[in-house]
C-alpha cells in the first residue's frame, strides 16, 4: 500500500503531510511521557523489529507469500504512541532509503498506514480486552479482530484521500470495493499472524504487552521465607470494574448501530453505497461495460453483487461505527482516569487486580 | 523491499553528488518531487524535461543507466495498478487496437507512471549518492525532530542485527528440518516473531542501560554537525530549480 | 588515600519482590585489579548496575573514590565509572565508532578538538584507531569487545568495570584484550566466572555468592581452595591447576 508520487494530488499531500506531522508530534510527546528517557532505544529497536519483521514471508498457498504490515501488532505490544512512531519511521526510511513510496506522499502513507491502521487497531483492541474476561486467550482474540480492522480501515483511508485528492477519476465506489476487498483478505493472514505472534509473547513475557498490561499478576513479598501478598493499589481495582461496564455499553451500543448502519445502508442506498451502485458493482454491471474489467480478478464482481455490496458496506459500517464508538468511550474512559488514580501506565504499581 | 542490508542502493563514489552536503541533497530532491507533481498531466514534454534533467544528474553522479533503471522495479506494483486505470475509469471512451477505453483513465495511467517514476528515480539517485550515517545527519539538520532521528539512527543501526537474528531463527529452524509450506505453519513463524520481538526489546532495555551509564539524561549530544557553503546549496538547488521553470512553463504554455 | 570503590551493606531487591543482593561489603583501592567471581544468579549484575546507581533504593551504600552514588552527584558517578558491558552490541549503540566513543564524554559537555583528542586516545589505547569511521557491525567480536572498552575509557573513569569480558572471545582476542587491560593504569574490577582470565589479570578475588561476599583473598589461594571452590559452584577448567601459574603476572 505504498503510495508513490503522483497518485494524489499536491494540494492533499501538503494536508495529509500536516496531519501526519501533527500526528507524529502528539505520539512523540506521548511516547516520551511513557516511555520517558528510554523512547529512542526501545522505539528504534521495535521500528527494526517492524522492519525486520515485514520481510518475513509467510507461506499462504504454494508458490505465494504474504508479509506483515505490523501496524496493528506495534500497537498492542508498544502501545499507540511508540507504534505510531516505529511504523512512521519505518515509513521515512523505507522512503528514502528504498524509494518504497514517493516522498511527496510520505504524509498519505503516515496517515492511512501509521496513524489509521495503528490508531484503530488499538482502539479495538483494548475496548475488546475491556469487554472480554481476562486471560491470555482474550488478549489473543482481540488482537485478532483488531488486526483484522485495521487493515481495512487503512485502505478506508487512503480511499478517502483518493476521493479528496485522487488524480484518477475512477469511481469511488470502484475504488472503495477493490481496496476494502483485496484489504480484507490481506487483513485476515495480518490477524492471522498477529494474533499468534502477540499470544507467543504474552506467553513468555505478558509484561513486555502494553496492551496487557492489566494481566499482570500481584506482588508478593518475601516474609521470612513465606510468599505473601503486596499491599495491592487499591484505587484501580475498583475503577477497572466501572470501566468495564461503561466499555461494554459502548461496544454493545456500537454494535446496534453498527448493525442499524449497515441495515439501513443496504435498504436506502446513499453515500458510498450510492455511488457504487450507481457505478455499476449493484446491478448494472454490464451496462457500464466492466464485464471483462480486470477487477473481476480480485474476485469481487463474478460473485452475487447485491450480495457482496451489502455485504461491504456492513462491514464499512461495523468497522466505522465500532471505531468511533470505541474512540468515544476510550476518551471518556481516559478522562476519568486521569481524574481519578495518577498513576503512570508503565508503573509497576498499577496492578489492575480484582476483577 | 530489500532484504538483508540496511543500505543497498548506496554506490559508493567520489562524484560531486556525492560530495555534497547530505541536506542540500534531501532539499533538493524533495523539491524536485514536490515540482514535478504539481506539474499539469497535458504538458507531457514537461515529464520528458524532468528525465532529462535527472539524466544529467545521475551522469554527473555517474549512477549507471542500468542500476538506476534496475531500482524502477520497485514500483511494479503501481504500473500495473496504471495499466488498469484506462480500463475502469469513467467519462469519455475511444477505441484502441479494438478495446474500449477511458480517455480520463488514460491521462490518469499516464499521470501515475510518469510522476511515480520521476519520484522513484529521484529517491533513488538520492539514496545511491548519500551514504546512511549522512542520510541521517541531514535529516537532523533540517530540523527533524531529533527524537524522530535517534529513533531512526536506532532503527538502521539495530535493523540488520535483527535482521540477521531472524536469519539465525530460519537456520535454526531449517537444521531441525522445519520448512514453511503453508497456513498450518504460520503458529511456528508467529513464535519466532514474537521471540524476535522480545529479544528487540531487551536489547532495547540493555541499550538504554549503556547510554545511561555513558551520561545520557534523554538528549543526544550532537557529535558530527554537517554544514553547506552558499555554493553548495546553490549547485543542489540547481536541479528543483530547472525543475521549477519547466514546470511554470508547462502551466503557461 | 580514599578507596577507588567502597561498597558496605549493599541489600536489594527488585520491583518483583525477588531479592539478589543481602549486604554486600568490599573496598577496591585505587590502582588495583580485583575479580569478581561467582556462578550464575549469584547477583553480579545486580551489584555492576549498582556501582553507577542504575539501580537503588535498596540499603547499603556505594562510594566512588568517596563520593556517595545517590541522585545528586549521578553525572559525576557514571563519568567515573565505567562499565563494559557484556554484549557489546548493546554498548555500540552509535553509526560509527568515533561517535561512539564520541558519545559518552559529549554527554559530559566536551566537543570540538578537546572531545577528538580524547576519542583519538581512548581508541589508540585499544589499538583501534584505525577503525574510527567504521560503522560498529561491521568489525569482528572481539574488535566490538575493543572498542566497547574504548567508550568507556574515553571518560577517563575512576574504575572500569568489566561484566565477563572474556566471553565469545577467541584465544587470540582474548589475549590482546588482556594485555590491554594490564597496559591500562585504571582501577578494575572484573565479573567473570572465566576463572583462568581471572587468574591471569587480577591479583586479587571476590567471591559471590547467594547475595554475600562468600571469599576475598589472593586469586590464587581462593582458585586453590577445592572446598570453597565448589560451595559456591565454581569450577575451573579441566586439567588447568592454578597452583601451577603464577599468580596475578603484571603489575598490581
Amino acid at each position: 500500500m505504498h503510495v508513490p508520487d503522483g497518485f494524489i494530488n499536491a494540494p492533499t499531500s501538503a494536508v495529509a503531510g500536516v496531519v501526519a506531522a501533527g500526528a507524529v508530534a502528539v505520539s512523540l510527546r506521548g511516547a516520551r511521557r511513557e516511555l520517558d528517557e528510554r523512547t529512542a532505544p526501545l522505539a528504534g529497536l521495535v521500528a527494526a523489529f517492524i522492519f525486520a519483521v515485514q520481510m518475513l514471508n509467510f507461506p499462504v498457498a504454494a508458490g505465494t507469500s504474504g508479509h506483515l504490515l505490523g501496524g496493528a501488532l506495534a500497537a498492542i505490544l508498544v502501545g499507540p504512541y511508540t507504534g505510531v512512531l516505529c511504523i512512521s519511521v519505518v515509513l521515512l526510511m523505507q522512503g528514502i532509503l528504498f524509494a518504497d513510496g514517493g516522498l511527496t506522499a510520505l504524509g498519505v502513507n503516515i496517515t492511512d498506514m501509521a496513524i489509521v491502521g495503528v490508531v484503530v487497531a488499538y482502539v479495538v483492541f483494548r475496548g475488546l480486552v475491556k469487554v472480554l474476561p481476562r486471560s491470555r486467550r482474550s488478549i489473543t482474540a482481540a488482537s485478532f479482530v483488531a488486526a483484522l480492522v485495521s487493515v481495512p480501515a487503512a485502505a478506508l483511508a487512503f480511499t478517502l484521500l483518493y476521493a479528496i485528492g485522487g488524480t484518477t477519476d475512477v469511481s469511488l465506489g470502484k475504488v472503495t470495493t477493490a481496496m476494502v476487498g483485496v484489504h480484507i483478505l490481506i487483513g485476515i493472514g495480518e490477524a492471522a499472524i498477529t494474533a499468534l505472534t502477540v499470544g507467543a509473547v504474552v506467553a513468555v513475557r505478558p509484561d513486555l504487552v502494553y496492551g496487557a498490561r492489566d494481566l499482570r499478576r500481584p506482588l508478593k513479598l518475601r516474609v521470612g521465607g513465606e510468599l505473601v501478598d503486596a499491599p495491592a493499589a487499591e484505587p484501580v481495582a475498583l475503577a477497572t470494574r466501572s470501566h468495564r461496564k461503561v466499555w461494554l455499553a459502548g461496544l454493545v451500543t456500537s454494535l446496534v448501530l453498527a448493525g442499524f448502519v449497515s441495515f439501513y445502508a443496504s435498504a436506502s442506498p446513499d453515500g458510498l453505497e450510492k455511488v457504487a451502485e450507481d457505478k455499476g458493482f449493484a446491478e448494472s454491471a454490464e451496462e457500464h461495460d466492466i464485464a471483462d474489467s480486470p477487477l473481476a480478478d480480485y474476485g469481487v464482481k463474478d460473485i452475487d453483487n447485491a450480495r457482496l455490496s451489502g455485504g461491504l458496506a456492513g462491514v464499512i459500517g461495523v468497522g466505522v461505527t465500532v471505531v468511533a464508538g470505541s474512540g468515544i468511550f476510550w476518551a471518556v474512559r481516559r478522562r476519568r482516569s486521569d481524574e481519578g488514580t495518577d498513576v503512570s501506565p508503565v508503573s509497576p504499581t498499577n496492578t489492575n487486580t480484582g476483577v | 523491499m530489500g532484504a538483508g542490508h540496511a543500505h543497498k542502493l548506496y554506490r559508493a563514489g567520489s562524484s560531486p553528488v556525492h560530495a555534497l552536503p547530505p541536506h542540500t541533497k534531501l532539499a533538493a530532491g524533495f523539491a524536485f518531487v514536490v515540482v514535478v507533481v504539481s506539474t499539469p498531466r497535458e504538458a507531457m514534454w514537461a515529464f520528458g524535461a524532468y528525465a532529462v534533467l535527472l539524466g544529467a544528474v545521475a551522469a554527473v553522479a555517474r549512477v549507471p543507466a542500468g542500476f538506476l533503471l534496475k531500482r524502477l522495479l520497485i514500483e511494479v506494483p503501481f504500473v500495473a495498478f496504471a495499466v488498469l486505470l484506462p480500463f475502469v475509469a469513467e467519462g469519455e471512451r475511444t477505441e484502441v487496437l479494438g478495446m474500449s477505453l477511458s480517455v480520463s483513465g488514460l491521462w490518469g495511467a499516464w499521470n501515475v507512471l510518469a510522476k511515480g517514476t520521476l519520484g522513484v528515480a529521484a529517491s533513488v539517485l538520492l539514496a545511491s549518492t548519500t551514504e546512511l550515517r549522512e542520510l541521517l545527519l541531514g535529516l537532523q539538520r533540517l530540523k527533524l525532530p531529533p527524537l524522530l532521528v535517534q529513533i531512526a539512527s536506532f532503527m538502521i543501526r539495530y535493523g540488520d542485527l535483527i535482521t540477521d537474528e531472524m536469519r539465525r531463527m530460519r537456520i535454526a529452524r531449517e537444521s531441525r528440518g522445519f520448512e514453511a509450506r503453508g497456513i498450518r505453519h504460520w503458529g511456528v513463524l508467529a513464535k519466532s516473531a514474537g521471540a524476535l520481538f522480545i529479544r528487540s526489546y531487551e536489547r532495547g532495555e540493555r541499550v538504554h542501560l549503556a547510554m545511561v551509564s555513558r551520561g545520557y539524561a534523554g538528549v543526544m549530544p550532537v557529535i558530527d554537525e554537517v554544514t553547506a557553503s552558499r555554493a553548495q546549496w546553490s549547485y543542489a538547488l540547481a536541479l528543483p530549480c530547472a525543475a521549477l521553470v519547466v514546470c511554470l512553463l508547462g502551466w503557461v504554455l | 588515600m580514599t578507596a577507588s570503590l567502597e561498597v558496605s551493606g549493599l541489600a536489594f531487591a527488585y520491583p518483583d519482590g525477588h531479592q539478589a543482593l543481602f549486604g554486600v561489603d568490599f573496598r577496591v583501592e585505587r590502582g588495583e585489579r580485583v575479580a569478581l567471581l561467582g556462578p550464575n544468579g549469584a547477583g553480579k549484575t545486580t551489584l555492576v548496575l549498582h556501582l553507577n546507581g542504575i539501580l537503588t533504593g535498596g540499603t547499603g551504600s556505594v562510594r566512588v573514590a568517596g563520593l556517595p552514588v545517590g541522585k545528586k552527584n549521578m553525572a559525576e558517578i557514571r563519568r567515573r565509572v565505567g562499565i563494559v558491558f557484556q554484549d557489546p552490541d548493546d554498548q555500540l549503540f552509535m553509526p560509527t565508532v568515533r561517535e561512539d566513543v564520541a558519545f559518552g564524554p559529549a554527554a559530559a559537555g566536551l566537543t570540538g578538538a578537546e572531545l577528538q583528542a580524547r576519542v583519538q586516545r581512548a581508541l589508540d589505547q585499544v589499538g583501534m584507531a584505525d577503525f574510527q569511521d567504521r560503522p560498529p557491525h561491521h568489525l569482528s567480536f572481539g574488535q566490538r569487545r575493543r572498542v566497547a572498552v574504548a567508550t568507556v575509557l574515553a571518560m577517563e573513569p575512576e574504575i572500569l568495570v568489566l561484566d565477563e569480558p572474556s566471553s565469545n572471545l577467541d584465544p587470540a582476542s582474548r589475549r590482546e584484550l588482556a594485555d590491554i587491560l594490564r597496559s591500562l593504569d585504571v582501577t578494575v574490577l572484573m565479573v567473570t566466572h572465566d576463572l583462568p582470565y581471572a587468574l591471569e589479570l587480577c591479583p586479587r578475588s571476590l567471591i559471590l555468592s547467594d547475595g554475600v561476599i562468600a571469599a576475598d583473598g589472593p586469586t590464587g589461594d581462593l582458585l586453590g581452595d577445592d572446598a570453597l571452590m565448589r560451595a559456591h559452584r565454581l569450577e575451573l577448567p579441566f586439567g588447568f591447576d592454578p597452583r601451577s601459574v603464577p599468580a596475578g603476572s603484571g603489575p598490581a
